[in-house]
């Protein structure tokens, strides 16, 4: 019998090595399907809102389902300002979700489950909001780290405490991601070897546990790409609302 | 004791935080579900924070999975 290691699937393959000054800049699989997913998020918008039409038909509503979404969410969570950061969290969201998406379809290669790619995205968000709050509140973005309410001779723990939450957050957003991608993809792989190995005979058993877990995955990926965008809105929203 | 066996057990060991998350996950829809008997109608309204609340704590035990990976296969 033939041996598969179930991480195999995140290998990352040259397809058009690429060197520019010393930095290896190859076309590998994961641009291609960075690529892909950037070109799939255009033509769903452009062509699904070109007929404009006032009642929108199913694909344009389905564009129009997707922008209310994230501006719901945006006016919840961050309240009017937010606003203004709209096109920043609605490319974050559906670029994590059609990334985690296109993952799902056997033999593809899934972006996000490696943790360099979420990392840049968190650590986008986290310098962003940084820059944000410093430039909106000046140096009374610190208070953010003071909480009100608290007894005095507890202030230099909890500061501490508080300090390094703020530090991990773009470890926390990025490894959320990344971990539930790999894990999930990981699961199929190791039962898909069940699958060969069980052969017809007892076979089915983990093919049915496969399809209840492509179904779990689905549901992972489109609420792993919401909690990115939700969670972006909250510490958006720390950088304009700093009372604590 | 070999380097390689206690490699294991620690991979090993970093797989309890999965009764910490079990607790979690069954608290979470525990909780909608006695609350959405109690008020249905204020539970389609809260199903969001559900999903929220399991996905943040679904990522805890994939902290510990990505632990358990890291001594397996990096160290």
């Amino acid at each position: 019998m033939e041996h598969h290691n179930p991480l195999e699937q995140f290998a990352i393959q040259r397809i058009v090595p690429l060197h520019i000054g010393g930095i290896d800049v190859s076309i590998t699989n994961s641009t291609v399907f960075m690529v892909l997913a950037i070109a799939l998020i255009t033509l769903f918008l452009t062509l699904s809102m070109r007929s404009g039409s006032l009642v929108p038909a199913r694909w344009q509503s389905m564009a129009e389902l997707s922008y209310e979404f994230i501006g719901n969410m945006i006016r919840e969570n961050v309240g009017n300002e937010g606003r203004r950061y709209f096109p920043f969290i609605f490319s974050l969201f559906m670029f994590v979700l059609f990334c985690n998406l296109l993952g799902l379809i056997p033999y593809s290669f899934t972006v996000t489950s490696h943790i360099i790619v979420t990392f840049a995205l968190a650590a986008v968000v986290f310098i962003g909001v940084t820059i944000i709050g410093f430039i909106r509140n000046g140096a009374g973005f610190l208070r953010l780290f003071v909480p009100s309410g608290v007894p005095v001779f507890l202030l230099p723990l909890i500061i501490v405490i508080e300090f390094l939450s703020y530090l991990t957050r773009p470890i926390s957003l990025s490894v959320r991601l990344f971990a539930n991608m790999m894990a999930g993809h990981t699961v199929l792989a190791v039962f898909g070897s069940f699958v060969v190995a069980l052969g017809i005979l007892a076979g089915w058993m983990p093919l049915a546990f496969i399809v209840a877990m492509i179904g779990l995955e689905l549901i992972i990926a489109i609420l792993q790409a919401y909690v990115f965008a939700i969670l972006t809105c909250i510490y958006l929203n720390d950088a304009f609302h700093v009372h604590h | 004791m070999d380097a390689a066996a206690a490699k294991l057990i620690g991979a090993g060991l970093a797989t309890i935080a999965l009764a910490g998350v079990g607790v979690g996950i069954g608290q979470i829809f525990g909780s909608f579900v006695s609350g959405a008997l109690r008020n249905p109608a204020a539970a389609p309204k809260v199903f969001g924070n559900v999903l929220l609340g399991f996905a943040l704590t679904e990522a805890v035990a994939l902290y510990a999975l990505v632990i358990a990976m890291l001594l397996l296969f990096v160290f």
